[in-house]
């Protein structure tokens, strides 16, 4: 029966005509998701460039509180990941299930990396009253709109963030199934789509650093 | 090969093999099930609001009463019964058969689309224990952030709907690309796939906007961070071009999928080969392009600029272009064709006379010189029933009565559907009629009392939305009667239509075709 368990290494489900076939869609699949995701990013890159041309003096006073250390710090940690993530994409191309298994464990450790240096950020923000809610706004700024700066910020990062700890479990169910093997030279279409998943989300942080931190 | 006798209905048993099923076919009675149990309960709250109505003064509820009853009666009509109506619904069991697919490309996606329109759904209406919810379906802030109802449950539900209609419409993105039989290059698609196609672009490029716009709300209201919020220099009308930038495009997701059904539909019941068959596919996706550009429209009382305001002005009435081509199109393919009045051609017949007149009051609405003057009257409300009710819901029985002998293997009575039709025909134009009449005079929406002069008016509205809900109970009523107790008929083809859904057993078996078709023509070759 159709809806049996289709061992995809050998065959592709029924309603496809051929492994490339159902790999092909897969992927076209992610790529419209991937503009999902644009077009969700892009309301809140709006929003940050209309505030951005209201209340200038603001945007700069936020840029300099931000620690851009650590952002680059950052920046650096995600960028080896996505470059680890794509080896790993290659190397389950090529059929080697356990060498993607070790890169998809780096860049996961990567993962964990960059939301700890997030939390340390996060912190320190929280800690000199910068978090914009009412309660915990405790700031003596310079600027009038430095708060809606903070809201901005918060809520950019965190959804990026949000994007990140999606990209763990998903790196997790990629770890259990490089584990079973399951994938092979004709069928890596989980891999490869996850990869797709961590380059966006990789590259919607090389838009937020210098927007955030440097300029 | 399959078993004699064998279909998608009963070649497994058991609600389980129902609640997992990836058949594109079960999912479609599932959402059909579904979204006629959101109508009713959505179609109650609005006779609740006739009711009140009917007098000038408050009868059985007061104010927040009234609000809250308008807000769940738009977003269960919108979120939970027009938007997923036709693609989801209809989309689910056509468009496979249609291009000669043996599933949708992402079964198991399309399955979880079902379970996020429940549970967002669920969500939403969790606010009913909280007593609903006061702000309209629209969630203006900064009014949406301070409401003391349940705002987040609603917002947040609303959310999980839309990543239902965004997974949705990627699914059939991807069908339409890459699972047509072979043969069926894009020209020849029938017009119905070509309606979904232009639908899901704007399901996939439109609703994330909406969904990032609604979690927004939800940040404010839970961790008190606004990004709208006066207080902090936030600009509430960012709100509204964040909302409107969905929420036009999804006027569109709405009307868009009826249009393809009046295509197939006309089509079948002229027999005679579509007219303009290019400019129609051509029109859904200009539709859908111009759709991204107008919503400032939504917006000529708010404040912005008139350069703003007029560039938006002449944008909107460019709508109207494709909107006539397809209608001239569907007039052309009329005339001198063998024309058969069944159920569904009614319905059709209806859904072309209401929409015309939405379509050219929405011209009116396009002015904004207009605008300003019938902005938050009962004009607009009467304005956009015609285009969602009288036109995407139409759209929809339309639909279910067109493609109900395939999904059941059965016959609804012919006879009692065309009576259906028409009373909902007469109880739709006696409801709205006299809300524009009312409304070009100036009766303001949402107010749950009025001054007396409006008091007949009222009355006809009133009186006519009972006959409405008398006509659609009456159209659900048979459907879900003659589903399970309709005369049985394995007649592949009872309406003599050409595209491919009707080459296949009635009702189809598990993998749609026993052999693939091959296309060798366009798909309305009648003579």
């Amino acid at each position: 029966m159709s809806t049996d368990k289709v061992d995809r290494r050998v065959d592709h489900s029924f309603h496809f005509e051929s492994s490339i076939h159902e790999h092909e869609s897969g992927k076209q699949g992610v790529w419209l998701f991937m503009a999902t995701e644009v077009m969700m990013f892009g309301a809140l890159f709006t929003a940050y460039f209309m505030y951005r041309g209201k209340y200038f003096e603001s945007w700069v006073e936020g840029g300099a509180l931000l620690d851009w250390k650590m952002g680059a710090i950052n920046t650096v940690v995600l960028l080896f990941s996505s470059f680890t993530m794509a080896l790993a994409v290659r190397e389950t191309q090529l059929g080697n299930n356990k060498k993607a298994l070790k890169l998809v464990v780096v860049t996961t450790i990567c993962a964990f990396a960059f939301l700890v240096i997030k939390y340390f950020e996060y912190s320190g923000k929280i800690h000199h009253g910068l978090f914009p809610s009412e309660a915990m706004w405790n700031y003596d700024a310079q600027t009038s709109n430095l708060r809606l700066f903070m809201v901005v910020y918060f809520i950019m990062t965190g959804l990026h963030g949000i994007h990140i700890l999606i990209g763990i479990v998903l790196m997790f169910w990629l770890m259990k199934r490089l584990k079973n093997e399951e994938f092979s030279k004709d069928y890596y279409t989980a891999v490869e789509g996850v990869g797709l998943y961590w380059h966006i989300v990789d590259l919607i942080w090389i838009y937020l650093f210098p927007l955030m931190y440097l300029i | 090969m399959s078993a004699p006798g064998e279909n998608y209905i009963n070649w497994e048993k058991g609600i389980w093999s129902w609640l997992s099923t990836i058949d594109h076919k079960r999912i479609a009675l599932m959402y059909f099930y579904t979204i006629l149990g959101f109508f009713v309960l959505g179609g109650f709250f609005a006779i609740m609001l006739r009711t009140e109505l009917f007098t000038a003064e408050a009868m059985f509820m007061n104010g927040n009463e009234y609000n809250r009853a308008m807000t769940l009666h738009g977003s269960l009509m919108v979120f939970m019964v027009i938007v997923p109506g036709i693609p989801a619904l209809l989309g689910n069991f056509a468009l496979p058969l249609m291009i000669g697919a043996k599933d949708v490309a992402f079964p198991k996606l399309n399955l979880l689309s079902w379970y996020l329109l429940i549970g967002g759904a669920f969500i939403a209406l969790l606010s009913l224990f909280w007593g609903g919810v006061d702000t309209g379906w629209t969630f203006y802030t900064p009014y949406s952030s301070k409401s003391a109802d349940a705002v987040t449950l609603v917002v947040f539900g609303a959310f999980i709907m839309g990543l239902s209609s965004i997974v949705t419409g990627l699914n059939f993105l991807v069908t339409i690309h890459k699972l047509r039989a072979p043969g069926m290059t894009m020209m020849r698609m029938p017009l119905f796939v070509w309606s979904l196609y232009a639908t899901a672009i704007m399901q996939v490029l439109a609703s994330p906007v909406l969904g990032i716009t609604l979690l927004l709300i939800v940040a404010e209201r839970v961790f008190g961070v606004g990004i709208f919020d006066p207080n902090l220099g936030g600009d509430p009308v960012l709100f509204q071009h964040f909302f409107w930038f969905y929420s036009h495009p999804a006027v569109y997701i709405m009307i868009v999928p009826a249009f393809g059904v009046v295509s197939e539909v006309i089509a079948t019941f002229s027999q005679k080969t579509i007219f303009g068959y290019k400019a129609i596919a051509f029109s859904s996706l200009a539709i859908a392009f111009i759709s991204f550009l107008v919503w400032g429209h939504h917006m000529f009382v708010s404040g912005q600029s008139d350069l703003a305001a007029s560039i938006f002005s002449i944008l909107t009435m460019l709508v109207g272009v494709p909107t006539a081509i397809k209608l001239f199109n569907w007039i052309a393919t009329l005339y001198k064709g063998q024309i058969s009045l069944d159920t569904p051609m009614i319905w059709t017949l209806c859904l072309m006379s209401n929409f015309t007149i939405g379509g050219v009051t929405g011209l009116f609405l396009a002015a904004f010189a207009t605008d300003v003057h019938l902005h938050d009257t009962y004009f607009i409300v009467a304005h956009f029933h015609y285009t969602m009710l009288g036109g995407a819901l139409t759209g929809l029985f339309s639909g279910l009565y067109y493609w109900f002998p395939k999904m059941t293997g059965r016959k609804y009575h012919e006879m009692q559907g065309r009576i259906a039709a028409i009373i909902v025909f007469i109880g739709f134009n006696a409801t709205f009629i006299p809300q524009f009449i009312m409304g070009s005079q100036g009766m303001p929406r949402r107010y749950h009392t009025y001054d007396g002069i409006f008091a007949p008016y009222h009355m006809a509205s009133t009186i006519g939305s009972y006959i409405l809900a008398f006509g659609f109970l009456f159209a659900i009523y048979i459907l879900i009667r003659d589903m399970f107790k309709g005369e049985k008929t394995d007649e592949k083809n009872p309406w003599g239509g050409t595209t491919l859904e009707w080459t296949t057993q009635t009702p189809p078996i598990h993998t749609n075709f026993e052999e693939t078709p091959i296309v060798t023509g366009s798909p309305y070759e009648y003579r």
